[in-house]
């Protein structure tokens, strides 16, 4: 590959001619996931109050161990008793890997974060870098296999919205934590199935798609989420973030969760 | 008769400083015009490279208020001032003076890029048959101009100076153009993994926010590229089932 000979211009950190609010948009992202961040290590060392009436916690779900609902039943005699036991550490990984390994989520706080760059057209703190073309970051490329994971909490997160319609002991209802539930894996499903990966696998792989229609519709659907895939990525992140919350303070008693019909 | 002030980089590479000039403005004006009547009023000798004032030749890449930007389609009315408007020479390459750059390094990086190689012709008169649909995604990196603003932003070529490991975000998309191309037959994964270094990409979608056509580059080409990639080197069980579930 052709190098240039002349020596550049090395930037400062923070060397700009661009406007002095360059740092408000990192910062609003650091700050965005960093909250979130905090939020869900709490939530999920709680341990308690994740279920209310037919409602399962997002960050709790699928509950593997724990509860007396939980799948294969309470915490296992096995688990090592210096480890802190939550049910929602069983499973949180696989969806926090997901949004960490996102190719959105990654572009974001690189610069977030790490400030590589701290934004665009802004000096760099550091001199040297290796991208995700070496280890660590070369992880990175494990995205696609939390796609699949991902695909299914969506099947078990539908479950969960339906069981908060239906699973009342007295039938359907619809009361707002039903809704609640229902918008989370209804954002949770436009971030998913708009994926980097996702559009890969069903389409993009390939260069001719004229010839198999089922795969062109599903590869422009992808895309169509896709477009949107920073936009849902938040409000996906946001609404998991409340819904627990609120399925929380209706557990606590805090909040009375209203019937609608 | 409204004035504006604009701070132009004066200089070569070895030395050099901005200065301040003040102009008349009118409706419609871009950039460049105001940079033309500068030179044509106050400072004959200054450098400045342009051709088509339509933003269609990609020649006058320039930083205006810390942005890279064409400078024939940025708009006074787009921009404040009320401070002066600080123009600069675009960083990523050498600077020959003032505002002008020697971007072949460029043209260099084209030439190592393996040239379109068509599959062999689909009918007895020696043509190809494709569908429209197919070409759309190699269709949005044809508009490329080649103004290289999207290689001035990328921090990979600006702040890491990896020029010779890095092929910058333009040619990612070039790549991306001749791979996604149906009739083509040739296999460039193997460059892009190593020589052309697009792990080095962050993703950080800088070029896409400068990039005058629109292009959506890291989504619509550096990822997709990426994914290739990682299907080739990096998923065991992909290949796994490829090899076995064809
Ligand atoms: S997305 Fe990749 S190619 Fe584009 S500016 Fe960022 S690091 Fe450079
Ligand atoms: S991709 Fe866009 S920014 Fe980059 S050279 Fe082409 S037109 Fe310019
Ligand atoms: S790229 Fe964002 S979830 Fe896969
Ligand atoms: S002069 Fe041709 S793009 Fe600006």
């Amino acid at each position: 590959m052709p190098q240039i000979d002349v020596p550049l211009v090395q930037g400062r950190f923070g060397a700009t001619s661009r406007p002095a609010t360059w740092w408000i948009q990192p910062l609003a992202v650091f700050l965005g996931l960093g909250a979130f961040i905090v939020y869900s290590t709490w939530a999920a060392y709680q341990g308690a109050f994740y279920r209310f009436g037919p409602y399962l916690s997002p960050m709790y779900s699928p509950e593997l161990f724990g509860s007396a609902q939980a799948w294969f039943g309470p915490k296992p005699a096995w688990f090592p008793a210096f480890l802190p036991f939550s049910a929602a550490f069983l499973i949180l990984w696989a969806p926090g890997g997901f949004r960490v390994t996102c190719y959105y989520y990654r572009g974001a706080y690189y610069k977030a974060f790490w400030a590589d760059p701290p934004n665009c057209a802004v000096g760099e703190p550091r001199k040297t870098y290796w991208g995700e073309r070496t280890f660590p970051l070369i992880i990175q490329n494990i995205h696609r296999y939390f796609m699949y994971l991902a695909v299914i909490f969506i099947g078990l997160l539908s479950k969960d919205a339906w069981d908060g319609f239906m699973n009342w002991p007295d039938g359907f209802h619809v009361n707002i934590g039903s809704l609640v539930l229902l918008v989370n894996v209804v954002l949770l499903a436009c971030y998913t199935f708009g994926c980097h990966s996702l559009r890969h696998l069903i389409g993009g792989i390939k260069d001719v798609m004229s010839g198999s229609p089922v795969r062109k519709k599903a590869y422009d659907c992808v895309s169509c989420l896709n477009a949107r895939h920073m936009r849902f990525a938040w409000f996906s992140l946001f609404w998991v973030g409340f819904t627990d919350f609120y399925v929380r303070m209706c557990a606590m008693s805090i909040w009375h969760d209203w019937r609608l019909f | 008769m409204a004035t504006a002030t604009f701070q132009i980089w004066r200089g070569t590479r070895e030395s050099g400083e901005f200065k301040d000039y003040t102009t008349p403005i009118s409706d419609g004006m871009v950039v460049l015009d105001a940079v033309h009547q500068i030179q044509a009023e106050q400072a004959n000798d200054l450098a400045v490279r342009w051709n088509c004032k339509a933003g269609k030749c990609g020649s006058c890449s320039a930083e205006i208020n810390g942005m890279p930007k064409l400078m024939c389609m940025t708009r006074l009315n787009q921009i404040p001032l009320d401070k002066p408007v600080r123009i600069e020479p675009m960083k990523t390459f050498p600077l020959i003076r003032d505002l002008v750059t020697d971007v072949s390094w460029n043209f260099e990086v084209k030439k190592t890029i393996r040239k379109f190689k068509p599959r062999k012709p689909d009918a007895p008169d020696g043509s190809w048959r494709m569908s429209q649909a197919d070409v759309d995604r190699p269709q949005e990196f044809r508009k490329c101009i080649e103004c290289f603003l999207c290689q001035d932003v990328c921090h990979v070529l600006r702040d890491h100076h990896m020029h010779g490991e890095f092929i910058g975000p333009r040619f990612m998309i070039y790549t991306a153009q001749l791979e996604m191309n149906p009739i083509d037959a040739d296999d460039r994964l193997p460059d892009l993994r190593k020589s052309q270094g697009i792990g080095l990409c962050n993703i950080t979608k800088c070029c896409t926010k400068v990039c005058p056509e629109s292009i959506h580059i890291t989504d619509n080409g550096i990822i997709p590229l990426k994914e290739r990639v990682v299907d080739r080197f990096f998923d065991p069980l992909g290949r796994l089932f490829r090899k076995f579930g064809g």
